[in-house]
């Protein structure tokens, strides 16, 4: 089958034209066969249902499929942003990032840097097989620890609360520790595996700066401020970018395990409700629209985040 | 000053240690509380005994959670999917990656856009699962394995692995007639072990982990994966936790041992992979940091 494709495809020898261009790819036609199987998942599963999107113009009714069903313009986009209950979802969304990226984002850097200046090497890597665990439990089992430290009946937590003297707290069920919760467990589940970019960002400093700066009288906090952390920035900014750009991506994963009918109120973002309106609910039109929105402000965040990060540390992030 | 800069050290690095200690406390106490909790007896864990050794030693949480057919049931349904969805994303991978990997293959750079795209432009929810409905996919077992079949961040890590081998070897096997299919299999697989393991180690956690697929393309109960009896076990578990105080008479039949033993069951086959292939799992997440 493949005698062909036995024949060397040497790189020098392309010529363009739409009859080099055949000959190419009947020569190396194995190699698009290979091809193949990715090129049809990626069309099936990827391309499709981004066409399928235009059900959020429409009032989409599953029977009557996507060709039949009637074209409503931007009604449901406009419901998006005038219906109270559905503008909630956009500020549980954009307050519960905005806290991640204020508490979860700095908590790998600092935990880098402490990392960074331990002596025992020993300590150091008993260190790092232990935070780094976490990242390997399913949000499912997180709750689970989550839930016997916070349980109001069993809770670690509320065990010491009330050996202090004070009331028991139902944290989990209520809608004012939400956020919290959700942006402390994620800091205990990736705190310790997102360091290690940084780590490896700061093994790439020259140790020569350092020696130069002992020599000049600088001491470890001068050395931190003027080589490590300009040293590690530019990880940092594109880390950042990068994060900014999935500003509107939770992790359905996590937020769905801890929400209850009790938390909806600070905790329901546009991926849980997605869920329950769109596949529980059946009103696919509207949550579409919600997705639609969603991806478009992504794919623009990310687009800019490549921009900034170019110009800022001159490496884009893709 | 010498003196009094190196005091200054001195009191940092031992304050360094004593955070560092802390945080691995923070991290370790749940996870040996449920531990423990789950070889305390049902009165201790009522009576909120159990801290970080257990109470009345015993294994009947256990023995409940082996002669529970619900979990066995997903357990069995979990290990099928990591082996066989597993299995899939790596064919599809390594065959995608491969000729992707070619600087000479004409169409390369428009095939990769169109793959980055999907990373940048999702495709929202509903219309994938509308598309897996009318595929007749729902509540199957391969709506859990087809579509998530190529991890698009796993398919970058493993084109640009592959791009790093030197092209001369694969020339020298074509000269002796070796076709795509066995260069790929017989040359490019056994040197790109690194980005294999990561791959597969990858791929099988995350398989091994997620729920919500399931829980939203599986309906049957005898197709639950592991994850999401356990999503359903301890929803429950946080619901009547409010009236837990007022149903004082169910508290014999607390299942609370039960969810902490399978809690552990659960977690045992990656507690045992784990100290296994860190170093490899920290490879790939270094190779990601390079790259994209």
């Amino acid at each position: 089958m493949d005698r062909a494709s036995s024949i060397p495809a040497p790189p020098e020898k392309r010529r363009s034209g739409p009859a080099g261009l055949l000959k190419f790819v009947v020569r190396n036609r194995a190699l698009y066969i290979m091809l193949l199987p990715g090129l049809a998942y990626l069309v099936i599963f990827k391309y499709i249902p981004l066409s399928g999107s235009v059900i959020a113009f429409q009032n989409f009714n599953i029977f009557k499929g996507i060709w039949h069903s009637e074209w409503v313009g931007f009604k449901w986009f406009e419901q998006f942003f005038t219906y109270p209950q559905l503008r909630r979802l956009l500020v549980n969304t954009l307050l519960i990032s905005f806290y991640q990226l204020l508490f979860a984002f700095p908590a790998p850097i600092l935990l880098a840097l402490l990392l960074n200046e331990l002596r025992s090497m020993v300590f150091k890597r008993t260190v790092q097989t232990i935070v780094y665990l976490p990242h390997f439990f399913s949000w499912t089992i997180v709750f689970g620890f989550t839930y016997m430290i916070l349980s109001v009946q069993t809770g670690l937590l509320n065990n010491l609360i009330e050996s202090l003297g004070f009331e028991r707290i139902n944290f989990l069920q209520k809608a004012e520790y939400f956020r919290s919760i959700i942006v402390g467990t994620g800091i205990w589940k990736e705190t310790g595996w997102s360091a290690i970019i940084f780590l490896a960002a700061l093994a790439g400093i020259s140790p020569t700066l350092y020696e130069a700066a002992k020599i000049d009288g600088a001491n470890r906090f001068q050395q931190l401020l003027h080589i490590t952390l300009p040293g590690i920035m530019p990880t940092i900014v594109i880390l950042l970018l990068l994060r900014i750009g999935n500003i509107l991506d939770l992790g359905a994963e996590q937020i769905y395990m801890f929400l209850n009918e009790l938390t909806y109120k600070t905790g329901d973002v546009l991926d849980t409700y997605t869920y329950r309106i769109g596949i529980l609910g059946g009103q696919y039109s509207l949550t579409t629209a919600i997705g639609l929105f969603k991806s478009v402000v992504g794919f623009l965040l990310m687009v800019l985040a490549n921009r900034l990060s170019k110009k800022i540390t001159g490496e884009g992030l893709y | 000053m010498a003196i009094k800069r190196s005091l200054g050290e001195k009191i940092f690095d031992v304050f360094n240690v004593f955070v560092l200690t802390i945080v691995c406390l923070l991290v370790l106490i749940p996870v040996i509380h449920v531990i423990a909790g789950s070889f305390s007896s049902t009165q201790a864990l009522i009576r909120n005994q159990v801290f970080l050794l257990p109470v009345d030693f015993n294994l009947d949480n256990y023995k409940l959670v082996v002669q529970n057919r619900t979990f066995w049931n997903t357990f069995k349904n979990s290990v099928l999917l990591v082996v066989v969805g597993t299995a899939v994303n790596m064919v599809m991978t390594l065959l995608t990656a491969y000729p992707l990997s070619k600087s000479y293959l004409r169409g390369r750079k428009f095939f990769i856009l169109a793959f980055v795209f999907t990373m940048i432009f999702h495709a929202p929810l509903i219309p994938t699962y509308i598309l897996i409905r009318n595929l007749g996919l729902l509540d199957t077992f391969w709506a859990l394995v087809i579509p998530p079949a190529i991890g698009m961040f796993n398919l970058m890590l493993c084109i640009t692995f592959f791009r790093s081998l030197p092209e001369e070897l694969f020339e020298a096997a074509r000269v002796d007639g070796m076709s795509e299919y066995r260069i790929l299999w017989q040359i490019a697989v056994p040197i790109s072990m690194p980005i294999i393991v990561t791959l597969l180690l990858f791929y099988s956690v995350n398989h091994w982990n997620s729920y919500f697929n399931a829980l939203i393309y599986i309906t049957d109960r005898k197709l639950y994966p592991l994850q999401l009896y356990l999503y359903h076990l301890l929803a429950e578990a946080n619901a009547i936790d409010n009236y837990r105080g007022v149903t004082t008479v169910n508290l014999d039949t607390s299942p609370q041992g039960l969810q902490l033993a399978t809690i552990v069951v659960a977690t045992v086959p990656i507690v045992v992979v784990y100290p296994f292939l860190q170093k490899h799992f920290i490879k790939g997440a270094m190779l990601g940091s390079l790259k994209e």
